[in-house]
């Protein structure tokens, strides 16, 4: 029953969203004035270098065979999803020829280490700071928590990061500036690395954390301030049950359910800041794979890290709803 | 309306804070329109001067006047932030509503389109878009661009606000009264839609100004024109932060941030006036 009315639509949105994105990626550079083809040979022939006019048109022919661009509209639709099913997102244009799906392999640890711990991290700490502001309301600390957890919030990613690796690489030169790990470090798993990696991961995990903690803040605020006046806690209050005990198991426990649909729904805003942390920090991953591709003009490589992030969000985002049933009994038992 | 604007400014701390400083930023953006040099060009006045009285926030590495630069910058980030939420507004609202009243299978499809662009991280695609266009984005083009993209987090929003109006007593009254839909919708709905889509409006150009910078340092806009992002993009080019031109680096951000938290307490001012639960909660607490 649940596999019905739960499971099923849930999937078909899952593929709705993959077949709406990936065809975005699709049409997106054939709506736009400006051809990639014509720009990667404008930068080929800018260079100085003397191209004889045949071995131009050769060129446009395999880069447009390259960036599937050959063909009825239809047909190079089809060649798409073709190549996408094979796992095939075409090579770098940079890196020719490796394949953009290996260079993304490469940065996808260092992202998704980044992003998976300043995730778990803000998501702890800010709803329990908001489950202690519910249940403490007139504290001074409490108060001082909410005040720097909604006056940090609005504030870009960018931004924010920008502010620490000043305050905390240059001016206060505590951390490292950029990298994952310092030059000529020697790969292993050992103390000495593992060390230097959290070193360096510290600035980029922190500017992310600091910025989501006040959303989670808010929300477990909102939705916890309603539980505390459910009967169920007025009945635990009268039983005389110990305060820590009611805060956890009985305001908390009921208030955490939105709080995993939120991070559902954020997961790609959250993404989306982990590439742009990683540019300010230079930080190995996926987002600054993407700003060499920016820099060195590597459609391939855009596109394929677009088809990549939709994929990946995505699939992550059905996971979590998919896990969601075995914590709110309600969906259970529908 | 007028009554409702005059009661927050009087009585909530966070709207005057946000109202005046918002005020203040379009009074610095109307001056630049006075600007006694060409915003665009280099080497207007000389280089890497500290502030004095001639060039109150000293002049850059390029040779701009770094005070009349901010306030061209902030005129032409609020510029681009208010036609971006204007488009994204006109998508969200007129979706929104349409899915809200109409309901059945329009509303289903509605709903599915904008729960993917939801989903689909928004800040690869916009990549993938100002890469192509690059020379050719114009505060105008990058504008229309962000605002295509960002309008399904409100549009789902103003359908669930009317799905909630739809099911209170006062519209059933209504229609059981013989009122006429439209009548319904504008004399019964609308005053508690305005608000929303004001502090909805708000929510979207602080996030336009934040996609506006992360674009621009990343080189994905035209780098001639003045705005916050940019700004920062030259002055990270140029090295300030290692030269310690503190002047030239700091200026944008904190003006950003400064802007972005002013409209940020505007909107929550306006939110919180909307919910009756925050404003029993903050009674209570007082």
């Amino acid at each position: 029953m649940v596999f019905k009315k739960y499971f099923i639509p849930r999937f078909i949105q899952y593929l709705t969203v993959l077949f709406i994105g990936i065809t975005l990626v699709f049409i997106i550079p054939r709506l736009l004035p400006s051809d990639p083809v014509e720009h990667q040979l404008n930068r080929m022939t800018a260079q100085g270098q003397y191209l004889d006019p045949a071995a131009v048109e050769e060129m446009r022919e395999t880069l447009q065979e390259l960036y599937g661009l050959k063909g009825g509209l239809l047909e190079q639709y089809l060649i798409y999803w073709k190549r996408l099913f094979t796992g095939n997102l075409g090579p770098s244009f940079t890196q020719f020829p490796t394949p953009v799906i290996q260079l993304i392999k490469i940065s996808l640890p260092w992202t998704a280490g980044l992003l998976l711990v300043s995730l778990l991290l803000s998501w702890l700490i800010g709803t329990v700071l908001g489950g202690i502001k519910v249940s403490f309301p007139n504290s001074i600390v409490a108060k001082i928590i909410e005040f720097f957890a909604m006056g940090i919030r609005p504030i870009p990613y960018y931004i924010m990061a920008l502010v620490l690796l000043i305050l905390f690489a240059f001016v206060f030169p505590v951390f490292p500036m950029t990298g994952g790990y310092s030059m000529g470090a020697e790969i292993g798993f050992n103390l000495k690395f593992i060390l230097d990696l959290l070193r360096h991961a510290f600035l980029p995990i922190m500017s992310m954390v600091v910025l989501e903690i006040g959303g989670w803040f808010i929300q477990m605020r909102n939705v916890a301030s309603n539980v505390i006046e459910e009967d169920y806690v007025v009945y635990a209050e009268a039983l005389g049950l110990p305060k820590i005990k009611i805060i956890f198991r009985y305001i908390m426990r009921n208030a955490i359910i939105p709080q995993i649909t939120g991070l559902a729904l954020n997961l790609g805003f959250i993404f989306g800041g982990a590439l742009i942390t990683e540019i300010v920090f230079s930080y190995p991953g996926i987002g600054t794979l993407l700003y060499s591709a920016i820099l060195a003009g590597d459609y391939n490589l855009i596109m394929g890290v677009n088809i990549f992030s939709i994929v990946g969000v995505s699939t992550a985002m059905l996971i979590i709803d998919l896990i969601y049933p075995l914590l709110d009994p309600r969906v259970r038992y529908q | 309306m007028f009554n409702v604007f005059k009661r927050l400014f009087r009585h909530d701390k966070r709207f005057t804070f946000g109202f005046s400083v918002l005020t203040l930023f379009i009074v610095i953006a109307v001056i630049s329109l006075f600007a006694p040099y060409n915003m665009k060009a280099w080497n207007t006045v000389p280089r890497d001067m500290p502030s004095s009285w001639k060039y109150l926030l000293g002049t850059n590495s390029l040779g701009q006047d770094i005070f009349w630069q901010a306030t061209a910058a902030i005129k032409n980030s609020l510029i681009l932030a208010l036609i971006a939420a204007l488009i994204s507004r006109v998508i969200a609202i007129i979706l929104g509503l349409l899915a809200g009243y109409k309901g059945g299978l329009f509303d289903r499809i509605v709903m599915t389109i904008n729960d993917s662009f939801i989903i689909i991280p928004l800040f690869p695609i916009l990549i993938l878009i100002a890469s192509i266009l690059r020379t050719s984005l114009s505060i105008t083009v990058l504008g229309i661009i962000i605002g295509l993209f960002g309008w399904a987090w409100d549009a789902r929003l103003f359908r669930s606000q009317i799905l909630s109006l739809k099911e209170r007593e006062f519209t059933k009254t209504a229609v059981l009264s013989g009122m006429k839909t439209y009548k319904i919708i504008i004399s019964e709905h609308m005053p508690y839609i305005i608000p929303l889509i004001m502090a909805a409006t708000i929510n979207n150009v602080i996030w336009v100004l934040g996609m506006e910078v992360t674009l621009s340092m990343l080189g994905l806009s035209n780098l001639n024109t003045p705005t916050i992002g940019t700004m920062i993009y030259w002055a990270l080019q140029y090295q300030a932060i290692f030269l310690e031109m503190w002047n030239w680096i700091l200026t944008p951000i904190i003006s950003c941030i400064v802007l972005i938290l002013a409209l940020y307490m505007l909107s929550t001012s306006i939110s919180e006036y909307l919910d009756p639960r925050t404003r029993l909660q903050l009674i209570k607490e007082e």
